[in-house]
């Protein structure tokens, strides 16, 4: 078991290095971000309550993930890593834990620069909405990073991830709307964290027959 | 036989349905669709159910067999999920007067799952054959059958939370007969969908076996050039 | 026919319609499936004339 969080942490590490040296994805994911809540302030009408402006904020979170994790596998691909990534001595669940990591903390810093972006064009944001993106990232990293392992090995990979991922997101939207606006936020952060739970399970026992030939 | 078996029980909960069913008190003849929209619903499940347990031998032993056999079960749950979301639209037409209808759940349910099981069929087209696809697609299958449970949450908490349900039909409070018509009608759709499997697998199949012919045949070594004496 | 009448029938003559469909394309690749057996055998048949 120490075996696996030590392998994850130093993949979770060498991505999150990278990211530091390179500065692509980041600030991508970042002006993203804002530049989503601009446009959807144009998008609706003026009259429009704050439940609708909650929604669109899950919009762009599902979006600048997508964002994400579209990046996760690429520098692997684009340099062949990918084949000598699985040979490497380690379970091959800590490579799907290490890649997961890597994409929270990108969402996450995306996240930190988002939630008071929008707290600022649009209404402030309580306690549960917050839970319900923490929540909501988890399950969105944990499936999103299997999902795009998937579509990489594959022809039109920017095109397949968001077709994968979407119906899969679905339901942590529906999670994250509920925890925002909704009348009982914690009946949606339970259901939240059963899907993270219940997928988190799911992607670690199949990571291994997705990567490997 | 199982198309003879599938045959029978169809035709016989079509006449069932049509001509000895009773006729509900408030839908009138409308609410006779429910025998073939519910058991076209439940069939695709079963599909979908069926292609993650075959998913799940790939994955457990390895066999190549089973990689065609769970697509071949998605495909086939896809058509009847499409089936259920034509006939549940005419259905809400009919009664609310609406093509559409965000509070039918089971409606929200199937487009969820047709836009799921339709990105399989993209994973499909985007992978080469090999042992990567197979494996890939048996996990997204089994992801299938896990979302089914999930969406369904997530649709009645949106319903509680967000979107107030608009429009309810009261289930039908069966009579005997109705139940009876109902169960023919089931048990034909699963024999009329494990048919159609069928035919399908060995299509699938044949066109593997005639693949690997072709190949053998335009590889076959070069025979030897017959030899003729040239005696001058 | 009222209009229940008409969705009822709609929504049954769909079912159908879809079978229907789905025949007409596993004949079709039926047909393809027997053709290209056909070129196989001819094929097989040819490689095996020369030296027989």
């Amino acid at each position: 078991m120490t075996g696996l969080v030590a392998d994850s942490a130093a993949l979770a590490r060498k991505d999150l290095l990278l990211e530091l040296r390179a500065r692509e994805t980041l600030p991508a994911m970042l002006l993203f971000v804002v530049t989503a809540l601009v446009v959807f302030h144009f998008a609706l009408p003026a009259d429009v309550s704050d439940r609708a402006a909650g929604g669109l904020l899950w919009v762009a979170i599902v979006f600048t993930a997508l964002l994400g994790l579209t990046r996760a596998f690429v520098a692997e691909r684009e340099q062949g890593l990918l084949d000598a990534l699985v040979l490497t001595p380690c379970d091959r669940a800590a490579i799907w834990i290490g890649k997961a990591l890597a994409v929270l903390a990108f969402l996450v810093a995306a996240e930190i620069v988002a939630l008071p972006a929008y707290a600022l064009f649009f209404t402030d944001l309580d306690a549960a909405a917050i839970a319900g993106v923490a929540l909501a990232d988890l399950g969105i990293c944990s499936v999103g990073t299997l999902v795009a392992a998937m579509a990489v090995a594959g022809r039109a990979r920017e095109l397949l991830l968001p077709l994968l991922f979407l119906p899969l997101a679905i339901p942590i939207v529906v999670g994250g709307v509920g925890a925002t606006v909704g009348d009982d936020p914690a009946k949606s952060l339970a259901f939240l964290a059963l899907y993270d739970a219940i997928f988190a399970i799911l992607c670690f026992a199949s990571f291994e027959y997705v990567v490997t030939e | 036989m199982l198309s003879c078996a599938a045959a029978v029980l169809v035709l016989l909960g079509l006449g069932l349905a049509l001509l000895w069913a009773p006729e509900d008190a408030d839908q009138g003849i409308s609410q006779k669709i429910f025998y073939v929209h519910v058991p076209v619903a439940l069939t695709a499940y079963a599909g979908f159910g069926w292609a993650a347990w075959k998913a799940l031998r790939l994955l457990w032993t390895g066999d190549e067999r089973y990689d065609l056999e769970s697509y071949t079960a998605v495909h086939i749950g896809t058509i009847f999920g499409v089936l259920t979301l034509v006939t549940g639209s005419i259905w809400a037409k009919v009664s609310w007067g609406v093509w559409w209808s965000w509070s039918e759940r089971q409606l929200v349910l199937f487009l969820i799952l047709f836009l799921f099981y339709s990105a399989y069929f993209m994973l499909r087209y985007s992978l080469d054959p090999g042992p990567r696809r197979q494996r890939s697609s048996a996990v997204y299958a089994l992801f299938g059958v896990v979302l089914i449970p999930i969406s369904f949450l997530a649709i009645r908490l949106a319903e509680d939370l967000i979107h107030p349900v608009v429009f309810t039909r009261e289930g039908p409070q069966m009579s005997d007969s109705m139940f009876a018509t109902f169960c023919v009608c089931l048990a034909g759709m699963l024999a009329l969908a494990a048919a159609l499997y069928r035919v399908e697998l060995t299509g699938k199949r044949i066109d593997e076996r005639i693949r690997e012919l072709r190949e053998l045949l335009a590889t076959e070594p070069a025979r030897q050039p017959v030899l003729t004496e040239v005696r001058s | 026919m009222s209009t229940g009448e008409k969705y009822l029938a709609a929504a049954y003559l769909v079912v159908f319609g879809a079978v229907l469909l789905y025949l007409v394309i596993i004949s079709l690749k039926v047909t393809r499936l027997e053709r290209d057996l056909a070129e196989l055998t001819e094929l097989a048949r040819r490689q095996r004339a020369p030296g027989g």
